[in-house]
């Protein structure tokens, strides 16, 4: 969260130093060796109009150590030290706006492994200010792809990071002139070459995920948009009338009242809508009160009640989570567990190992099974079942409203305010509570000590 | 309803980490990897590859776009029109607005339903957030806010509500969530508490299956996924080239996906669990200001600056339906399907909603009313009325005006009485 929030400072040094460790892998050795004092290139101190730089080195003694290590031409040795340069590990002090090696007296330095591009950021330097804010305006939208992740990946090294950042800001402030204006031109480089592959080979990824992925004939799909629309038709209020009348157009609010969610007995067109999918008749919680009782009877209710368990793990808090997902293997997944349900062996594996961490997704697998059990199963059974067949022929079937001018009028005036939501989830909230209670296995040490106190 | 035919491993130990966590599936070399969402993007900032040049990236993206559009095309053998000839013609549609709901002082830009099927919460220009019965056009709460921009408000399954207040400007962009009581004279502003933080403003939200989790997309291009309770960030979905504006999660049974749209004309439909960006479509010509799936999860459609609504297969993978008329020219701004998905209601800058006929391409009929612009419109959650909102400080509510039985049995009586009068006229005659 905090990292959001963060300036770009950080942002960009992160992303600065992730490529970079990349890129570190291939130079890292050559470089370092560069830099021995012993076999590497030769460095000298050089005046530089009033300033002195140390350590700085020429262009021809770079590409002279290069073309002798590498046992190359001169001008793949130019070609490697201008990609030296190029990527920030060597930056020119004359010409700093052509991020080349050139094979002359041009005088170069050894960039500092962390490089932090935004000590533009210092209010007086306003004139670097305002050139760095644009190019961070046209980089923000790539850093922030990479930030969360950055931050996960890094985490461990945070403090560290940080600590280097500050020293490295305190360090820059006292920097002269010429090194800053190198920064610049280095930070430009540095995207111009580092930006474009990653965006590209980031969507020819996607492309190749989504040429793989299966795609379904437009006659198969349609048809079925199709059939959606037919199936659904008679229950859509702008489509057929609504019995007994659509509250909105009568003001009688008769229709919700029969449609409640626990209602004793509900309409004919409500039970003719769970038959349409096994997703309707969950959906509807007066639905799966029906689904359980004719699950009760056939003594498979695990899997409906794991099937909750997990929906109730996915969208609960954060915090929440692991008390969930240890109540949930001890019901539904332990051997022995007293409602123990049967999955394939691959799938309790992946479960069971993923429940020593908990994540909010990981019954998916086993849940899906599950689901794909009821759907394909148990949901047709139930269509065909006693249960069923008994609610279809109790279920109401209410008369048309018929309200003359003058009883539209009164209905108008006497508007029913309905039962308000939230008293409505505490009536849930306890019924919860009451069916959690009955269900949990008695404690009978519990039990007996309330015995012995009573005594 | 349409059986759910892709299923991948979704949760497991990761192809290069090993660690357990929600999985993206993704080709490395045409072969099926999966990788944790950091394994991703560490492979991806790899930066150029040995052989790889930017040439021979630009020319891969080339060809494999090429070859996305070949295999799209390949299962295109019919379209929606051919389908919808064997369908029914739509019975004059009688839509009426009758209800106007007047106490916001300033546009009101967004609004939703309760789950209750009467209650709505809208959210105004003015700071003001009102929840209001609108069965009894009664204002149940009234929430002043600090700031003047609160952009979106939506209703929690349960009791809570999600409000986006962006300060001026935009700089303060907070996403707070309340939740209701019966104490209508509680001071709710006061328990308000800031959940979602993006960099940039945010644009909608919606709360998932419960009132625990939120989603949100933003300007920042980005859309995320929070925990209500902590605040903590638990998802964040990158992808989006431009402001996100509009968001839409998938009412299947499976409830793992949801679709983005936004200003780089991109609509995107995303994996909840990875992250992972599963399918893209880029066929509208300018911003898409809203997304909305269809009531089977299969498909959805979207509202767009360049006049039209346009509807995609997501099993088909592409655009199977463009809604507009050369007497539209004015951008829509949000579009929402009725219970069967057989109409889609869109509410344009002309300050009309067109009802179009989703299977045949036509529209059905239009609604007048508004005397600005239609900035949300939202079907009721058991589809019996329509609520719309706009920047003429009104709420609407419409409905469909029944040919109910009422009207055969007048009908009958008629050919009654006509049969009666004829057979007093011939008997009379002869």
């Amino acid at each position: 969260m905090l990292w959001i929030h963060s300036d770009s400072f950080h942002r960009l040094s992160l992303l600065l130093l992730f490529s970079f460790i990349h890129l570190c892998f291939q130079l890292e050795s050559i470089l370092l060796e560069m830099q021995d004092p012993k076999i590497g290139v030769k460095g000298t101190e050089q005046k530089l109009n009033i300033s002195t730089i140390p350590h700085v080195i020429a262009g021809n003694d770079i590409i002279a150590w290069i073309s002798n290590k590498m046992k190359t031409s001169t001008e793949e040795a130019q070609a490697f030290g201008t990609m030296l340069v190029a990527y920030g590990y060597i930056y020119p002090l004359q010409n700093h706006k052509k991020l080349v090696m050139c094979n002359d007296s041009s005088l170069y330095r050894f960039q500092t492994p962390y490089f932090w591009p935004t000590q533009k950021w210092v209010p007086d330097d306003s004139d670097y200010g305002i050139f760095t804010l644009l190019l961070h305006a046209v980089c923000l939208c790539f850093i922030q792809a990479h930030y969360n992740h950055l931050h996960e990946w890094l985490n461990h090294k945070w403090d560290f990071i940080v600590m280097q950042a500050t020293e490295q800001y305190k360090a820059g402030k006292e920097r002269k002139k010429p090194d800053r204006v190198v920064f610049d031109c280095q930070e430009r480089a540095y995207w111009m070459v580092n930006r474009p592959p990653v965006s590209l080979s980031n969507s020819n990824m996607f492309y190749q995920q989504a040429i793989m992925r299966s795609k379904v004939k437009s006659s198969v799909s349609l048809g079925a948009l199709v059939k959606y629309i037919t199936t659904y038709k008679n229950h859509d209020p702008f489509l057929a009338s609504c019995l007994p009348s659509n509250p909105w157009q009568t003001d009688h609010d008769a229709y919700w009242t029969l449609n409640m969610r626990r209602v004793e007995v509900p309409t004919k067109m409500r039970v003719e809508r769970w038959s349409f999918s096994l997703f309707e008749l969950l959906s509807d919680l007066r639905g799966r009160d029906d689904f359980k009782i004719f699950l009760k009877k056939e003594f498979s209710g695990e899997n409906l009640a794991f099937w909750e368990a997990a929906e109730e793990l996915k969208w609960g808090t954060a915090s929440s989570m692991s008390t969930k997902a240890e109540t949930i293997f001890k019901t539904f997944l332990a051997p022995g567990a007293p409602r123990w349900i049967n999955i394939d062996g691959r799938t309790m594996g992946l479960t069971v190992k993923g429940l020593e961490h908990p994540h909010r997704y990981v019954l998916e697998a086993a849940q899906t099974h599950v689901f794909m059990l009821m759907k394909k199963d148990t949901f047709f059974r139930y269509l065909k079942s006693p249960t069923y067949k008994d609610i279809q022929k109790k279920a109401l079937n209410p008369e048309q409203h018929n309200f003359s001018p003058a009883n539209l009028e009164q209905n108008a005036l006497n508007r029913s305010p309905g039962i308000h939501p939230i008293i409505l989830w505490q009536q849930e909230e306890e019924e919860k509570a009451k069916v959690a209670a009955a269900s949990a296995p008695v404690d009978v040490k519990a039990m007996m000590s309330k015995i012995d106190r009573k005594k | 309803m349409c059986d759910q035919t892709f299923m991948a491993a979704t949760f497991g130990p990761c192809d290069s980490c090993s660690k357990p966590s929600p999985l993206m599936n993704i080709y490395i070399k045409n072969e099926a990897t999966n990788y944790c969402s950091l394994c991703v993007e560490m492979m991806a900032c790899q930066g150029l590859q040995k052989g790889e040049t930017l040439e021979s990236l630009k020319r891969e993206s080339e060809t494999l776009k090429k070859k996305l559009e070949e295999e799209r095309n390949k299962l295109n053998d019919v379209e929606l029109h051919q389908v919808a000839e064997k369908v029914e013609v739509l019975s004059a549609l009688s839509i009426k607005t009758r209800r106007v709901l007047k106490g916001h002082g300033n546009k009101v830009l967004c609004m939703d339903w309760c789950k209750d099927k009467r209650r709505m919460v809208s959210s105004s220009q003015d700071g003001k957030v009102i929840v209001w019965d609108a069965f009894t056009l009664n204002k149940e709460h009234g929430v002043p806010l600090p700031c003047t921009w609160v952009l979106a408000c939506a209703y929690a399954p349960l009791r809570s509500l999600c409000l986006i207040m962006n300060g001026y400007l935009g700089l303060d962009n907070k996403c707070s969530v309340i939740p209701l009581s019966l104490d209508k004279n509680e001071n709710l502003a006061a328990k308000k508490k800031s959940v979602a933080m993006h960099t940039n403003y945010v644009s909608g939200c919606s709360f998932t299956n419960s009132d625990m989790q939120l989603l949100t997309s933003s300007g920042d291009g980005t859309c995320a996924l929070w925990d209500v309770e902590s605040g903590q960030l638990l998802q964040s979905f990158h992808g989006h080239t431009a402001d996100v504006l509009s968001l839409d999660l998938a009412p299947s049974e499976t409830g793992n996906t949801f679709v983005s749209g936004g200003c780089d004309m991109k609509a995107n439909v995303w994996d909840m669990r990875s992250g992972q960006n599963i399918q893209s479509f880029e066929s509208h010509e300018s911003d898409i200001n809203c997304v909305k799936y269809y009531p089977s999860g299969d498909a959805f459609a979207s509202a767009s600056d360049d006049a039209t609504c346009r509807f995609y297969d997501l099993r088909a993978d592409r655009e199977v339906a463009v809604y507009q008329k050369d007497s539209i020219i004015f951008g829509a701004s949000t579009c929402d399907f009725s219970l069967s998905g057989r109409l889609l209601f869109a509410g344009y800058n002309d300050y009309t909603i067109n009802v179009w006929d989703v299977l045949k391409g036509t529209r059905a009929t239009i609604l007048f009313g508004h005397e600005n612009r239609v900035s949300r419109v939202r079907v009721s959650p058991d589809g019996t009325a329509l609520g719309s909102a706009s920047w003429d400080s009104t709420l609407r509510v419409s409905w469909s005006f029944s040919t109910g039985s009422n009207y055969i049995f007048r009908f009958i009586k008629l050919l009654f009485w006509v049969n009666s009068r004829l057979v007093l006229e011939f008997t009379v005659a002869f």
